[in-house]
């Protein structure tokens, strides 16, 4: 099996690797040679940017004869598995929190006995592009049962979740005129469940969930993790 | 005979009307992008079963599903009784069928007036709903005026429905006792049974025979009524939610319609496929009226019953941004309305001579499609799976390539993405984090 990560953030990308390098799987990188999928150039309408850099990561993956794909971003995973066919791009494509469930089943990642999250509250928020677009729900949530925390869930989760106000290239710009930010609203929601850990799936719900915090003044209180960080921490690792 | 003939002439009016206004909503429909639309019957099929005919996607939120889903069978198997009643009307029979299904009558037309009752409940929850509880996606500012008005019109007329229908099972049942030569035996119908008699027990046969036959004309005027008023309101959804899930896309939710055009640009700029030959003519991009829309995009619009679930469940909205994904599926409508008036008054021959130097943006904001988060709530939301995000990416997609405009603070992730393929402009190398 090929995997090929495309980075998020550089905390969690690490993390995620560190991961897949304790269960024994075999991957590559793009290294220098990847381009961001586009996604946001898209979906402000900048069709001729988005081409430019999809058919450029086409033409890479297809020359590496890439099969399968992982990637710790819900908007690369929706633009590769969804949006690259049309342009020659056809690979098997999963979020890293469907490969963590996976390796968390087949016992290739074992948690530690009292792990740091035991008992701990934690309130899971689903990205639009994992969830209400591509209807992936319960795989995140495995993962974090695997914790052995207490999971809450806020008062709109699954296909009714809230947007975290960072989509369709709007972590790009201001808000337009309105009462607050998306982002201070979800993140009301969630310190609203109690919760000591937001988990989120998308590098760019992590940046607005924890700016929400910040604006709520609770970020020494309540932190904002990606799951394959959550996995880190908790896991058996040598 | 007189009753006969007034019924004809009334009935072959109402029809004929309702004919050419339906007529008008289908050209205007097409005034759209002919695309065709992938899909696989059975999907399809399965769409309008469980979306349209079910209800299913209403009982997200169960409360209003079941009040609704009230009147909504009530409507359904009031037909029945409307196809006697057409056969009354047109023959100067009554009852026609009473005598015929003996039993089998009693139950069905009781089973409608039970659906009626709960019906008559249902309608007046949600006028109170809609005027004095406070519903937030009622009290949009897109709603003020006509479309409010037009909400709170079909409500009466479905409670003048009703009261047509139990004066006319309610009197009959009376009559059936005075004058059982004419007034057919019914058996008992579970309603009208005991409301007759207790709303007009004691009057005289004469009082009586004109309640019945203002029952009977108060209903089936009414349905005619609706019948010519359906294609001016947004109560449209009755029938368009059938045709509208049946055409709903069914590519994956996430993909963006690809555009072979600027595809085979790029391709022929990095030297992989041959360039295509120049044109004068400047290419338009993306949609900025009804016309680049598609044909689905505007059935879309003539389907929303502005209930406004889409509006109550975006971020944007929620928080206090202009952007109501409702009033984009209005405001399309309205377009639509206004160029197939021009066109209906001969103020052109066909769509494509016709100037009135708007477009869409004229109705449409751009503040309102730059508040968008792509998040698909809204596509999520509606009951009859109308898209209004398709509409504003074709209209962001529009501003940027065909316009050259958009929010400037896009500009520089557009610049880092072309120049160093990402969205952000780094300093280090994209991979440095790996080899420490």
């Amino acid at each position: 099996m090929q995997v090929v990560t495309t980075p998020g953030p550089k905390r969690w990308t690490l993390a995620f690797c560190r991961i897949l390098q304790e269960a024994g799987i075999s991957f590559a990188i793009l290294g220098s040679e990847e381009r961001c999928t586009g996604d946001p150039a898209r979906r402000a309408g900048n069709e001729f940017v988005f081409q430019m850099l999809a058919i450029q990561n086409v033409e890479t993956l297809n020359m590496y004869g890439v099969k399968k794909m992982v990637t710790a971003c819900p908007h690369c995973f929706n633009t590769l598995k969804n949006e690259y066919p049309a342009l020659g791009g056809h690979y098997d494509v999963v979020h890293h929190t469907q490969l963590l469930q996976q390796l968390i089943n087949e016992g290739r990642i074992q948690m530690k006995e009292g792990g740091v999250f035991k008992g701990k509250k934690i309130t899971y928020h689903d990205s639009c592009y994992l969830g209400r677009v591509n209807g992936v729900y319960e795989a995140p949530r495995a993962v974090l049962e695997a914790l052995d925390a207490d999971l809450t869930e806020m008062k709109r989760s699954r296909a009714n979740g809230l947007c975290c106000g960072a989509g369709g290239a709007q972590m790009w710009k201001e808000d337009e005129p309105g009462e607050k930010r998306i982002s201070v609203e979800r993140a009301e929601e969630a310190l609203a469940t109690g919760a000591q850990v937001i988990a989120v799936n998308c590098p760019f719900c992590l940046t607005m969930m924890t700016d929400g915090v910040k604006a709520k003044d609770k970020q020494d209180e309540v932190m904002v993790y990606d799951l394959s960080e959550l996995i880190l921490k908790s896991a058996n690792l040598e | 005979m007189i009753q006969q003939l007034l019924f004809i002439v009334v009935a072959g009016a109402a029809l004929w009307m309702a004919f050419r206004q339906f007529k008008r909503v289908r050209r205007n429909v097409l005034l759209g992008k002919d695309v065709d639309i992938p899909g696989d019957f059975s999907q399809r099929l399965r769409n309008v079963l469980l979306v349209a005919f079910g209800q299913q996607k209403m009982f997200k939120n169960w409360l209003p599903a079941i009040f609704h889903l009230f009147i909504y069978v009530a409507f359904l198997f009031t037909q029945i009784e409307l196809i006697e009643i057409f056969v009354d009307g047109t023959f100067g029979v009554h009852r026609f069928f009473a005598d015929k299904l003996g039993w089998f009558y009693t139950i069905v037309i009781s089973f409608i007036e039970i659906l009626s009752l709960l019906a008559f409940v249902a309608t007046v929850i949600f006028l109170l709903r809609r005027n004095v509880l406070n519903v937030a996606r009622f009290r949009k500012p897109e709603l003020k005026g006509w479309p409010a008005r037009d909400a709170n019109f079909i409500l009466l007329g479905e409670i003048i429905l009703l009261v047509g229908i139990f004066s006319m099972n309610g009197a009959d049942t009376l009559l059936q006792d005075i004058d059982p030569a004419h007034y057919t035996n019914t058996g008992n119908f579970a309603v009208s049974s005991w409301l007759g008699p207790a709303l007009f027990g004691g009057m005289e046969h004469g009082a009586l025979m004109a309640v019945e036959r203002f029952g009977w004309w108060l209903h089936i005027l009414t349905v005619l009524g609706f019948l010519v008023y359906l294609p001016y309101s947004k109560h449209l959804h009755i029938i368009l939610a059938f045709p509208n899930t049946y055409f709903a896309p069914q590519q994956p939710r996430g993909e963006m319609e690809n555009m072979p055009a600027i595809m085979n640009e790029v391709k022929s700029m990095m030297g992989l496929a041959p360039e295509s030959p120049a044109t004068d003519e400047l290419p338009v991009f993306g949609a900025n009226d009804v016309t680049q829309l598609s044909w689905k995009n505007l059935l879309d619009a003539y389907t929303c019953t502005e209930c406004g679930r889409c509006t109550a469940a975006c971020p944007a909205n929620l928080t206090g941004k202009k952007l109501s994904p409702r009033k984009i599926m209005m405001d399309v409508r309205d377009r639509m309305e206004d160029i197939g008036k021009a066109l209906d008054n001969g103020k052109a021959a066909s769509v494509a001579d016709y100037q009135d130097g708007k477009n869409l943006f004229d109705y449409i904001s751009r503040e309102e499609i730059h508040a968008c988060t792509t998040c698909n709530a809204c596509v999520e939301a509606c009951p009859v799976m109308i898209n209004p995000l398709d509409i504003i990416l074709q209209l962001r997609r529009y501003e940027i390539l065909t316009e050259s405009a958009g929010p400037q603070d896009w500009l520089p992730m557009f610049n880092s993405m072309e120049n160093s393929g990402s969205a952000w402009a780094m300093s280090v190398e994209r991979d440095q984090w790996a080899k420490n």
